[in-house]
């Protein structure tokens, strides 16, 4: 996983609570054997008629936000299905950073494997940040956000941070603490399915 | 302290535990499947990794196989390619996979508990957010993203937070156990703490109103936790849960010894505390029907669809998601639920298609037909379920009536196989997201249960089932 970089940025503000992990990318393109060239299907049921034209009332259709690397929105963002593709779709169409008052429980693990960062806070500053139309910038290591006018403390697990900072391999640290796997497994009491 | 059964199963998996960190927890059970396991497997060839524990793995296909027949060829390449892929992948890694041919193929969630694969006290994980279904065996089961399928296929084990426990207790005596189903209990539950209510806790559903039910509806609760936000949801095991697991294909050999210690230790101790509590009393419960675009936006089947502010009561924000919702399902606030038109109907789903749902549905189903407006189908959860069902002439019942009946999957709860709805259709779904799109896009989903979908496809509008003579 590629480390977490600071993120300078303008903000795309998408209001709406409750967005779950099927509008995030629908069904239809969780076929694909690989994790890469999911952005072209980050909210394609809303960013895209029936005849695949971008639909001009939705917000990531509009040219003030191309290139905007931070989406802000609502509570209890990514609920519903465990897809990962939802991360990666959010990736590979180029934010690095959501910024909401609240994430369901998968998807916010999800985004710490893959280092995109997931931002709580309250719900006054989120739709206070939601107004700011010029780059705001994302400081991970000191967990602050500047505006030009103020600067917003954010909390995050030492520990998730640190993964997102360095970039960790989930599975060589756990590979660290073998011998206890190893030793849990001697004293299991739960057989085996075969 | 006493602890509760979700701690005592946390406990009792601990591999490694610091401070103010995620826990790494061992995983006793692995299901896969072929939508969110390719790219788990990439990562281990990549690297070079093994899988741990493939005698802890086991692999079925459901959510895009079709359920036409069996021996035509997959018309969608791409749907093709990846149960190919499934394939490749379970014979380079040692891993026993239920494939379409086999009696044991089935939405991933029906077969663990069917085949005495999902145990009580163990953990149980799966790439799929409805894993909290094993929950009703006294599993700590888990739905995971594909990074920690690839975790857990290395090492066996996931890192955690752990969660906090959270009570829901349900109380009282349905009046009429074959209309208001285990599915009306929980979208009643959902509809009272909302679709975040149980968001980072694992619910322990306790009370008369759970332990009265049969494993089959345990699971349809359980099931729904997701739907709640919750991690995961259990049910302490008793006698009916140690009868079901007995004897199936896969209960271990030394079943009995487990079951005496599982007796003594798997329940909530009298002075565990839970860190967050909620009760629904169930004497007085309506069949309930989705009105909106998330499971919590639901009412009883005799009310009218609320307006944006009765159901937002206050909150701007859920105000704006509300009228985004009633605007998606063409919907008027003031409409009658049973004044509502269907043309699709979907009896289906790890919530709602195992054999005692087709059992229920069957009953209203009997003598009667389809509406010349509706498009039914009924999907069994397995094949299994759907041989018992044919064993029992379920079968002709429907096919009498004009459903389909089909062959094994998950279909159209989410539409990734070629049962969808097309633009415009409404249909009353035993499934459990009536997310936008879910079922196809453009489609509309109501929730419902088994007995509530089968009366609309015959009425052809939603209807109160307590008016009919069930037993």
């Amino acid at each position: 996983m590629e480390p977490f970089h600071n993120v300078a940025s303008i903000v795309t503000p998408l209001d709406m609570v409750n967005i779950d992990t099927d509008q995030i990318v629908p069904k239809q393109f969780l076929k694909l054997v690989q994790k890469s060239g999911f952005g072209k299907f980050l909210f394609f049921n809303w960013r895209f008629d029936e005849n695949e034209n971008p639909k001009t009332d939705f917000i990531l259709n509009d040219s003030k936000y191309q290139g905007s690397k931070i989406l802000i929105t609502g509570d209890n963002f990514g609920c519903g299905s465990s897809r990962e593709h939802a991360v990666w779709a959010l990736q590979d169409y180029g934010f690095s950073v959501v910024i909401a008052p609240s994430f369901a429980d998968i998807f916010f693990s999800n985004c710490f494997k893959n280092g995109l960062l997931p931002i709580s806070l309250d719900q006054k500053i989120v739709e206070s940040l939601q107004q700011e139309t010029i780059p705001i910038h994302v400081d991970l290591e000191k967990q602050i956000i500047k505006t030009d006018s103020k600067e917003i403390p954010f909390e995050i697990n030492s520990h998730k941070k640190k993964i997102l900072l360095e970039g960790l391999d989930d599975i060589a640290q756990t590979f660290q603490l073998e011998d206890k796997i190893t030793e849990f497994e001697k004293n299991s009491t739960i057989p085996s399915v075969l | 302290m006493g602890q509760t059964l979700f701690e005592k199963i946390w406990d009792s998996h601990i591999v490694e535990e610091k401070q103010n960190e995620p826990s790494l927890i061992y995983i006793d059970r692995h299901l896969i499947h072929e939508v969110t396991s390719p790219q788990a497997f990439d990562g281990l060839r990549m690297n070079n990794r093994k899988v741990r524990r493939p005698d802890l793995t086991i692999a079925t296909m459901d959510h895009n196989v079709p359920t036409t027949d069996r021996s035509l060829p997959i018309l969608d390449q791409t749907s093709s390619i990846q149960i190919k892929t499934l394939e490749k992948n379970c014979k380079d890694f040692g891993i026993t996979l239920f494939g379409m041919d086999s009696p044991n193929q089935g939405i991933v969630h029906v077969i663990g508990p069917q085949l005495g694969i999902t145990l009580p006290g163990t953990t149980i994980v799966c790439g799929d957010s409805h894993t909290s279904t094993h929950g009703a065996f006294g599993a700590l089961a888990l739905g995971i993203g594909t990074s920690d399928v690839e975790h857990v296929l290395a090492s066996q084990t996931m890192w955690l937070e752990k969660p906090k426990p959270f009570e829901i207790r349900v109380e009282g005596k349905r009046k009429n156990p074959h209309a208001v189903t285990a599915k009306d209990i929980v979208l009643s539950i959902i509809k009272n703490i909302g679709t975040d209510g149980g968001n980072g806790t694992v619910i322990e559903y306790r009370g008369e109103g759970i332990t009265d039910l049969s494993m089959e509806q345990r699971m349809t609760i359980c099931n729904m936790s997701i739907e709640a936000g919750a991690r995961a949801g259990l049910v302490a095991p008793d006698e009916k849960t140690f009868d079901y697991l007995r004897g199936r294909e896969f209960t271990p050999k030394n079943y009995e010894s487990l079951v005496d210690t599982w007796r003594d230790t798997l329940h909530t101790d009298s002075d565990a505390k839970f860190e967050k509590e909620f009760t629904l009393h169930i004497d007085d419960i309506a069949p309930q029907v989705s009105w909106g675009t998330n499971p919590g936006m639901t009412c009883d089947v005799t009310e009218s669809v609320p307006s944006p502010d009765e159901y937002s009561k206050g909150d701007a924000n859920q105000k704006k998601g509300a009228e985004k919702a009633l605007e998606y399902m063409d919907l008027k606030s003031g409409t009658s639920i049973m004044d509502i038109k269907i043309n699709r109907v979907f009896i289906g789903s790890c919530t709602n298609a195992r054999l005692e749902d087709l059992i229920e549905a069957s009953k209203v189903v009997q003598g009667n037909k389809v509406s010349s407006e509706v498009r039914a189908m009924i999907v069994p959860g397995s094949q299994m379920v759907k041989k018992q069902a044919e064993e029992l002439g379920l079968d002709k019942i429907f096919i009498d009536a004009n459903f389909e009946w089909r062959e094994a999957g998950c279909s159209m709860c989410l539409g990734m196989n070629p049962d969808i709805l097309s633009p415009g259709e409404r249909c009353a779904s035993t499934s459990n997201r009536n997310f936008e799109g879910r079922q196809g896009n453009g489609g509309r989903t109501h929730l419902v249960s088994p007995v509530m979908a089968a009366a609309a496809a015959i009425n052809g509008h939603f209807v109160d089932v307590r008016e009919l003579e069930l037993n």
